[in-house]
């Protein structure tokens, strides 16, 4: 039987927090990286691309350890960000909202780059005929023509970071109250004996939170979509 | 005043346009592919010339050698082109109000108001661009790239993609612009139609070059610009004023400086300005007046000059008056009637040939 434990309120909002900043703080890199991948050609474009999907195609625990050895507190960046920003990350959620939003980069980028490069680039033109600037046209005519994408980019990312595992664990291991998100409780409480019903719980939230991520993420597409054109 | 000086190479294609005009309406005329567009996207500042100089009403927009480019959106050229580019996440009174709200108060000249008004948009206003006919579509682009204050309005085929109906209505509202608001416009077409009905002063396009740049009947009349201007479409425009109606059997009388024309009824009051075309190949040429003919047109003039020519096919320019006209008739008649320049002869041309493409509004 599935056990709802007095825990489950605390783990959950702290899931929450850490998808959410991690959509919060990606998303304008996001969609500056799409649109550059979308429009501009440079020598160098194949390996940004590559380097976006990597955290796609690798094992989590190795971007998970990559983070450990970038932005550890004596890591080259870890060091930097203490010291000129005072923001720690390993151990902390911070860092789990870094290691969500890493994994989930790529499926940001890639939704975001496919609704640019759907835009017709003639109505851009056309607003800059009209006395837009170029900064003037891409948030007037570029982002909103592009926000059914970036709400599915968003959304996706999002759903990612609820259910980011391995290179959280990796990263900033399973310390509760700070780090222990959903996916690293039940984790925990299937190494537990007796746990399993507790487990069967969480899962079972789980599972209702994505299918909700992914119906609020189809209505908002769907609304998007019809405001922003055919 | 529009003065152009570009050159650009654009792939294996290299264009050389140097042009001056001056006109209410300036046609740029030429077939698909001789550079028309590539001008009119150095004037907006869509592609960068490789060098040269656009001027446009004293201001210059582009100079190579004083390196001035201005970009595109300071550079107050309005631009409707074949396909209207509504935004679509914006409903017809957003699109035409973008550009507006673009410019300082005090260079908002041209009103909203007046503008929704001589476009006949008012009805449209609160609706969303997607189910706007073509038509509508293209008059909402027009009413949008005027509320932007434009120096000049450059209008790039705007009428290819719309069916006759929408094309005269779409016409028509030029026209309008070009009395009530007095900005210029450069109209670039292939079409012979369009372009003689709405321009003033043509300039002719061909392999990225211009041939020839002035008052239109002279020029779409010139036998050397047949290649550039057609064989199909080969013919001469002269100007009239509308003498009286025939209501009995629905004709319209048209005087000009050499004569009167018969033509079907036209929706015109007598005393208005009408310019009628008439095709090369509708004229025949005799050289008595014919009598038992059904004929109505029958004007005397003369043979001003013949084209050489090998093949079947030979263009006879001849003067009615003062105006001049092109005759499409076979070698065969130019020999068997042993025409040459300065014969006087009889223009013949049936009423029937005009219709309301090439007969219209001055």
């Amino acid at each position: 039987m599935a056990y709802f434990g007095p825990e489950i309120p605390g783990i959950l909002a702290l899931s929450l927090k850490v998808a959410l900043v991690s959509v919060l703080v990606s998303l304008p890199l996001a969609v500056g990286v799409a649109y550059v991948l979308a429009r501009a050609s440079f020598p160098g474009k194949t390996l940004l691309d590559a380097i976006v999907h990597l955290p796609l195609v690798l094992p989590p625990v190795v971007v998970g350890f990559a983070l450990l050895l970038l932005f550890g507190r004596r890591g080259p960046l870890g060091s930097v960000l203490e010291s000129w920003f005072g923001i720690v990350v390993a151990f902390r959620w911070t860092g789990a909202a870094l290691a969500s939003a890493i994994m989930g980069f790529p499926l940001m980028v890639r939704a975001i780059r496919l609704s640019i490069e759907a835009i017709d680039r003639r109505l851009e033109t056309a607003a800059r005929t009209l006395g837009g600037s170029r900064g003037f046209v891409f948030a007037s005519i570029t982002l909103p023509l592009a926000l059914p994408g970036i709400i599915t980019g968003a959304l996706l990312s999002f759903a990612r970071g609820l259910g980011e595992f391995g290179a959280t664990i990796t990263f900033v291991s399973n310390i509760p109250g700070e780090t222990q998100t959903l996916p690293l409780a039940i984790y925990t409480y299937t190494q537990t004996p007796g746990g399993d019903a507790a487990a069967l719980g969480m899962s079972l939230i789980a599972v209702a939170l994505s299918i909700a991520a992914l119906a609020v993420s189809e209505w908002l597409t769907r609304r998007a979509t019809r405001a922003s054109g055919p | 005043m529009i003065d152009v000086d570009v050159a650009q190479r654009l792939g294996t294609f290299d264009l050389a346009a140097k042009f001056s005009a001056d006109a209410p309406i300036v046609g740029l005329f030429g077939r698909s592919g001789a550079g028309k567009s590539s001008v009119i996207n150095a004037i907006a500042g869509i592609s960068r010339p490789a060098h040269g100089r656009i001027v446009i009403s004293g201001t210059v927009l582009f100079d190579s050698a004083a390196g001035i480019d201005v970009p595109p959106e300071a550079r107050r050229v309005g631009c409707v082109f074949q396909d209207p580019l509504l935004f679509p996440h914006l409903d017809v009174e957003g699109n035409l109000l973008y550009g507006l709200r673009r410019r300082p108060a005090p260079e908002r000249v041209i009103e909203p108001a007046r503008v929704v008004d001589l476009l006949g948009l008012e009805p449209l206003l609160r609706r969303g661009v997607r189910h706007l006919s073509g038509g509508e579509k293209q008059r909402v682009a027009i009413g949008r790239a005027l509320l932007a204050q434009p120096r000049i309005l450059l209008m790039d085929e705007p009428l290819a993609a719309l069916d006759v109906p929408r094309k005269s209505e779409v016409l028509d509202y030029v026209l309008r612009l070009r009395d009530d608001l007095g900005i210029p416009i450069l109209y670039v077409s292939h079409s012979v139609p369009e372009i003689t009905r709405l321009a003033d002063t043509v300039v002719v396009m061909s392999e990225g070059k211009c041939l020839a740049a002035g008052e239109i009947d002279i020029v779409m009349g010139r036998l050397d610009l047949k290649p550039a201007t057609g064989r199909y479409e080969a013919g001469a425009l002269i100007d009239t004023r509308v003498a009286s109606h025939d209501a009995a059997h629905d004709l319209t009388t048209l005087e000009f400086d050499g004569g009167v024309l018969v033509v079907p009824a036209l929706d015109a009051r007598p005393g208005d300005r009408v310019r009628a075309r008439i095709r090369a190949r509708d004229i025949s040429i005799a050289l008595e007046r014919p009598a038992g003919i059904s004929i109505l047109n029958i004007l005397p003039g003369t043979v001003t000059a013949i084209e050489a020519e090998t093949g079947p096919i030979v263009d006879v320019s001849i003067a009615i008056g003062r105006a001049a006209l092109t005759a499409r008739i076979t070698r065969r008649s130019v020999e068997g009637l042993e025409l040459r320049v300065g014969q006087p002869m009889y223009a013949l041309i049936k009423a029937v040939s005009f219709d309301r493409r090439s007969v219209g509004y001055a």
